[in-house]
């Protein structure tokens, strides 16, 4: 198995703290690091024009220009990411999302819309979900990030709310699901007995466009010990 | 179906923890040594020419390493989508990317560049371009027409008269291109009780993957390899190497997990290819194309869309005497049509006219490129059939369900344009199982009114078919005793890559722990596989694990007969040996017939093979000759006739008139897909196809501006993507498992026919609770059920489309 390779970072945790990487096809070096840039619109303040985005794919020039200028904030930074610290050179403008994905190498956390409408990037921020994608890592520092990463025990059991998926069948293709499992495990650690219809109004910030709500709800009420 | 050891029962798919935990891979979490980052320049402009590219800006930047223009790649013959454009048909359409050592870079040098177009005449509403003076979307024509005696480019103009009294819902006298019939049609309205003639409209929508698709490519000793997002697996392997101008055997595909594809990743996507004619032109280095959610709807393809017209002659017992229909169908700028055909094959197989003809011309519009999507066709006319079906019913005095069962299609039924048969189908069955789970006796004549609020009730049917033949199966027993099931199939999020699977270890009478699942990439030596499209994977790919398993399970009986004596009829096999049936206590294990083959070599042990398999099965075969037994055969069962996948919807709303909004309140899909091979699986396309017809019925749809061609709804939620909020809260399933007598196992397709039963069933419902009116449109939005209630006029005109 090739090394991983964490760029920017200045790593502080033990490789057992990594994610298990499976690079069965690996082919030369392949890497399992994900690039995600797309940058936030919100920083900005401005709501492009669809010809805008259409021609700039995500209008970064202005954030571009606003990175040379800015000096006064701490760049090397401390994230406390599922209970280990990790030592990070995060850009002012950068978002949790992006520095999960591209910066930890922790890609269990997908970006489906990168502006905060689906639910794909959900973590859990002092156990409260979030959109990492519309977070800025700048003010997670000294917060506790918990990602899909997080979830499994040392010893590789599932946690309940992951059983309860694999039990249920909960996800098609699997691409919202780290968010699915996110809001999930978020939501019965405030409320271990949920009714369904409190579990669909929690769930409800995460889409799933193979329409697999039904079996996502079976999971849930599962993973709550109530049958479904 | 209590005698299978492995079809029925449920599993745990090999690659479902990993999407619970995070560890699955999709395209973008793949990286490479020196890797770069690609990004688009996308067309502003709905149609143009491109006169100038100015790149001068980037001379010297730090992080550029390299431009790809439509210059650098190979043009493809129109209408199919380009992989780079210098005349973009749409807005989005991809006209340069830029590579650079991170994306920041690469998108801030993309706002750089200075591109100058030159704009062309445009359409986004198939009837502006069908008019008379009207603009073209392309330059080559309006329409493009594609038959049995040739396809090819059209320009087809109707007089303003002839648009309008289509619009006033007459029957169009405007030329088309397209046209089957069988019966006699005029008898056939001749002998009709009741005929019911309107217009209708289904807009398009976007696919919608939750993926913004992604590959990655880099060239190593002449070969290309792609980490792409792909529905299929070996059936992309053609079209991938034709779009990177090599030979099959040059390309490997990694595709392990795909974040959804719905029609839209059938086959290779010029924008799989687009990294690798970068990466050749930076000398083989890795290039990584990540996009955005924007252009995900823009090259991600959509649902094409329909303005037709529809005559139905039902007799006074409610048999259907004769249909007669006429679709305009919007395709987009590249796609080639067929949803109107296949609608019209759909209204033959589900209702069964006993004489009918399909008309339809299909117009080229500058909206978003479209593509097969769940149930191409089939699912728009289910929509619009249902509220026509109870209208029929109505007036004749029979009951809904009972007009359904009058039409519906059996075993003995010759269907489509050829009138040919189908394999089986079990229409009825459905129907009556659905009726009886739902309450439908009881619940139809409940007082439907309480204030503002109102209760509506609706049937769907939907079809599709589900089943090919002709491809390829490969399974391989090692000496450590493994049985390792090679599947070419896709992985989109069925499961079927692996139900289908199970059918090779049904024969081979073996424990599911002691196999092994090779799939996701070229290299793990996969054999040719039908798409991971149309409902077929079930039926196509049991019939190839069959038959793989079935020379498997020979091989292994001569072998024994060769090693302990006898002859191979001598055999038998179960608990993984091979035993000679008057002793079986002599007999060998698999892992020793393994060892044996090895040492016979042989086809036993895939030195030799059969010469009709495909030439990714042949060196997949090769590879792993020599390394134990190889089963490996083409599927050349026979097979006659339509497969049809069939499933009938039942669903109960209320609906508020003030507001137009409604809840369902109940949903009951039955599936008739043959023998159930996968009860959770089935479930889960069931629910999510009733999700599908949900978002279908109501909420979604492609809104241009028609003044400048901008698309109004590129996001999430702007395109109307069912939420946990909109759909039911639970989902009723059931199946009527009557197995298929020309598959091995019985077992047929479902994935299309689950969305077109429910997407009829919300039309029929919302029908129901307006006293039968029918919009004869989707989606049907809160503020037509509000305009039509209030008796107010819609926003927009008749047979509009694209548009509020």
């Amino acid at each position: 198995m090739p090394a991983l390779r964490y760029p920017d970072t200045a790593p502080e945790s033990t490789a057992a703290s990594r994610p298990n990487f499976d690079f069965t096809n690996n082919k030369a070096g392949i890497q399992a690091v994900n690039p995600n840039l797309t940058r936030r619109r919100f920083i900005k303040g401005v709501i492009a024009s669809s010809v805008a985005a259409a021609s700039t794919n995500a209008g970064l020039r202005a954030a571009g220009a606003q990175d040379q200028g800015s000096g006064t904030v701490e760049r090397l930074v401390s994230l406390n990411i599922n209970g280990r610290v990790r030592r990070v050179d995060v850009l002012p403008q950068e978002t949790l999302a992006y520095t999960l994905r591209y910066k930890l190498g922790l890609t269990g956390t997908k970006i489906g819309c990168n502006r905060g409408e689906c639910g794909a990037c959900t973590v859990i921020i002092d156990g409260v979900t979030n959109y990492s994608c519309s977070t800025l890592t700048q003010s997670v520092r000294g917060r506790a990030v918990r990602t899909v990463e997080g979830l499994q025990a040392a010893d590789g059991t599932l946690h309940p709310v992951q059983q309860a998926f694999v039990d249920e069948l909960g996800p098609q293709c699997g691409f919202c699901t780290p968010g699915q499992v996110m809001s999930a495990v978020a939501l019965l650690e405030e409320n271990p007995r949920p009714t369904r219809e409190e579990a669909r109004q929690a769930m409800s910030g995460n889409i799933c466009r193979c329409g697999a709500y039904d079996h996502y709800l079976n999971s849930v009420m599962r993973a709550s010990g109530q049958s479904s | 179906m209590s005698d299978y050891k492995h079809i029925g029962k449920d599993f745990t798919p090999p690659d479902l923890v990993g999407k619970v935990t995070g560890q699955a891979k999709y395209a973008e979490d793949f990286r490479a040594d020196g890797m770069v980052f690609a990004r688009l320049y996308t067309s502003p402009m709905a149609h143009g020419r491109v006169v100038n590219i100015d790149t001068s800006a980037l001379d010297g930047m730090e992080g550029v390493v390299g431009i790809l223009t439509a210059d650098d790649v190979p043009p493809v013959e129109a209408p199919n989508a380009p992989i780079l454009t210098n005349t973009p048909t749409y807005i989005g359409d991809p006209i340069l990317a830029v590579a650079a050592v991170d994306e920041l870079t690469a998108e801030e040098a993309i706002a750089r560049i200075r591109v100058d177009i030159e704009p062309l005449p445009f359409a986004v509403d198939p009837l502006d371009s069908l008019v008379e003076g009207g603009p073209d979307a392309r330059e080559e024509g309006n329409v493009f027409a594609r038959s049995r005696e040739g396809s090819g480019f059209r320009t087809i103009k109707w007089t303003r008269a002839q648009v309008d009294e289509f619009r006033a819902g007459k029957e169009p006298t405007g030329e088309w291109a397209a046209e089957w019939t069988y019966g006699d049609l005029a008898k056939g309205f001749e002998d009709a009780e009741l005929v019911i003639e309107e217009p209708f409209v289904t807009v398009g929508y976007a696919h919608m993957s939750m993926e913004p698709r992604t590959a990655m490519a880099y060239w190593q000793n002449g070969t290309c390899y792609v980490y792409g997002s792909a529905q299929s697996q070996s059936f992309w392997m053609p079209g991938l190497a034709r779009l990177l101008g090599v030979e099959v055997k040059d390309v490997v595909l990694i595709s392990e997990n795909t974040g959804g594809g719905f029609g839209s990743k059938i086959g290779a996507y010029p924008m799989a290819a687009l990294p690798g004619w970068f990466s050749k032109k930076l000398g083989g280095r890795p290039v990584q194309l990540r996009i955005t959610r924007a252009q995900e709807y823009y090259v991600g393809s959509a649902r094409v869309g329909f303005q037709g017209w529809l005559k139905l002659g039902f007799a006074k017992n409610g048999r259907m005497t004769a249909a007669d229909v006429f679709i305009v169908e919007d395709i987009g700028p590249n796609a080639t049509g067929g949803d109107a055909s296949s609608a019209g094959g759909a209204i033959s197989l589900v209702y069964d006219p006993e004489a009918m003809r399909f008309r339809g011309v299909p117009v080229l519009t500058n909206t978003t490129p479209r593509g097969a999507q769940r149930g191409p066709g089939q699912n728009q006319i289910a929509a619009i059939m249902a509220p026509l079906m109870d209208k029929a019913a109505k007036a004749l005095n029979i009951d809904r369900v009972e007009i359904r069962r009058i039409n519906a299609v059996n075993s003995q039924t010759t269907v489509e344009e050829d009138q040919g048969p189908v394999t089986s189908a079990y229409m009825k069955e459905a129907l009556d199982k659905g009726a009886d789970m739902f309450g439908w006796e009881a619940k139809k004549n409940q007082p439907k009114r309480s204030g503002t609020r109102v209760r509506g009730y609706g049937i769907g049917q939907g079809y599709h078919s589900a089943g090919t033949n002709g491809f390829d199966g490969l399974v391989r027993i090692t000496p450590d005793g493994k049985i390792h099931l090679h599947t070419g199939v896709g992985n989109l999020g069925t499961y079927s890559y692996a139900s289908t699977m199970r059918a090779a270890a049904e024969v081979l009478k073996c424990e599911w722990d002691d196999c092994v699942i090779h799939r996701g990439s070229t290299e793990a030596n996969l054999p040719w596989a039908s798409y991971q499209a149309g409902s077929v994977s079930i039926f196509t790919q049991t019939r190839t694990s069959y038959v793989a398993a079935m020379d498997a399970v020979a091989k292994m009986k001569a072998i024994a007969a060769e090693t302990l004596g006898g002859s191979a009829d001598d055999y038998e096999i179960d608990g993984q040996r091979v035993f000679r049936v008057d002793n079986p206590a002599q007999g060998m294990s698999y892992g020793a017939i393994a060892a044996r083959a090895i040492q016979l070599g042989g086809a036993y042990s895939g030195q030799t093979y059969p010469d009709d398999i495909h030439e990714i099965t042949q060196r997949s075969v090769q590879n792993v000759a020599g390394s134990g037994l190889v089963g490996v055969a083409k599927d050349n069962l026979p097979r006659e006739g339509v497969v049809p996948g069939l499933a009938a919807a039942f669903v109960e709303i209320e609906l508020d008139l003030e507001t137009g909004k409604y809840d369902i309140l109940d949903y009951v899909g039955i599936a008739d897909c043959g023998t159930v091979v996968h009860p959770q699986g089935l479930a889960q396309q069931m629910k999510g196809g009733a999700v599908w017809g949900i978002g279908m019925a109501a909420l979604e749809r492609h809104v241009y501006d028609p003044q400048n061609g901008l698309p109004a709804n590129i996001g999430y939620h702007q395109c109307g993507i069912p939420t946990y909020l909109d759909v039911p809260s639970v989902t009723r399933t059931a199946a009527v498992d009557l197995p298929d007598p020309q598959n091995p196992f019985g077992a047929r397709g479902i994935g299309e026919p689950a969305m077109g039963c429910s997407v009829a069933a919300l039309t029929s419902a919302i029908s129901d609770a307006l006293d039968g009116y029918s919009f004869g449109r989707t989606p049907i939005s809160r503020d037509m059920i509000v305009n039509y209630v209030a008796g107010n006029s819609q926003s927009f005109k008749p047979l509009q489309t694209n548009n509020f």
